[in-house]
């Protein structure tokens, strides 16, 4: 095997240059969405815009690690969670005593046992509670079920996609999602009913 | 084990709503909907309560940070 010939291995810079290019624009045609989940998984909007951009920080660095044709955004979000747990900025606000899990249909019981049943055909229900109710009940829910709930009900990834980004089995996405679920629920009726 | 079947289609509501139902628990919750406005009063809340949080949810990207963003391309991995 002789050297490679010179316009051989100029060929290869210029489609190295031209792969990791492509990788850049389509990563930052992501950031808007990496951004959205970001900013719910930790307490602030500094939080979110140091993470993000310590996630593209590590992606642009190791983007030959990357597998061009797979969900770019599920691996821009493994990078930013295993980040984000590492500096352990996760939102801390739970409480220190958990209470129960409530059911799935405790919001809604609790809005129609305060308005009566005919409440819940009304379209505005769910409006009277105030978007920022919503945004607070989400980062009070303990961080292990709100990565999932976020993921999957933010972020619009699959369970599998979940599973693979938080490196957990698809079982446990499921039973997180689940439990995260019921206790957003239960942390609106707090706030929506008193 | 029968149970009541508001408490049976309670336990079927996340996975009805995330289509991860098998065909046999799909057509028994449509089955018990179709014939329960109390359980359908239940899942419509939760669907629009869904939307709701997500839009809700959503904060769109400030300003300035795509061009930090974009200031990155490039970074050597030995850097």
């Amino acid at each position: 095997m002789s050297e490679p010939e010179p316009d051989t291995e100029a060929r290869r810079i210029a489609t190295e240059a031209r792969d990791r290019a492509r990788f850049e624009e389509e990563a930052l045609s992501l950031a808007d969405q990496v951004y959205r989940v970001a900013r719910r998984l930790v307490g602030s909007r500094e939080e979110a815009e140091d993470l993000v951009q310590e996630t593209y920080a590590r992606a642009f660095r190791s983007w030959r690690s990357y597998t061009a044709g797979t969900n770019m955004r599920a691996w821009l979000l493994r990078i930013l969670t295993n980040l984000n747990v590492d500096r352990g900025r996760r939102i801390q606000r739970t409480p220190q005593t958990q209470p129960l899990e409530e059911t799935d249909y405790y919001l809604a019981n609790k809005l129609a046992s305060a308005g009566g049943e005919q409440v819940l055909e009304t379209d505005d229900v769910v409006e009277r509670m105030s978007q920022d109710s919503v945004v607070n009940a989400l980062s009070e829910i303990q961080p292990q079920f709100r990565d999932v709930v976020v993921l999957v009900d933010i972020g619009d990834f699959t369970y599998a996609d979940a599973a693979q980004i938080l490196d957990i089995p698809i079982g446990t996405v499921m039973s997180r999602l689940h439990r995260g679920r019921r206790a957003l629920k239960q942390r609106l009726a707090e706030g929506a009913v008193t | 084990m029968s149970g009541d079947p508001c408490d049976r289609c309670e336990e079927l509501l996340q996975d009805f709503l995330d289509r991860t139902l098998s065909d046999a628990e799909w057509r028994e919750a449509e089955t018990h909907l179709a014939g329960c406005d109390y359980c359908s009063r239940r899942y419509r809340f939760e669907a629009s309560l869904r939307r709701y949080v997500k839009t809700s949810a959503i904060e769109r990207m400030p300003p300035g940070l795509m061009a930090k963003l974009d200031e990155l391309r490039g970074l050597d991995a030995t850097a």
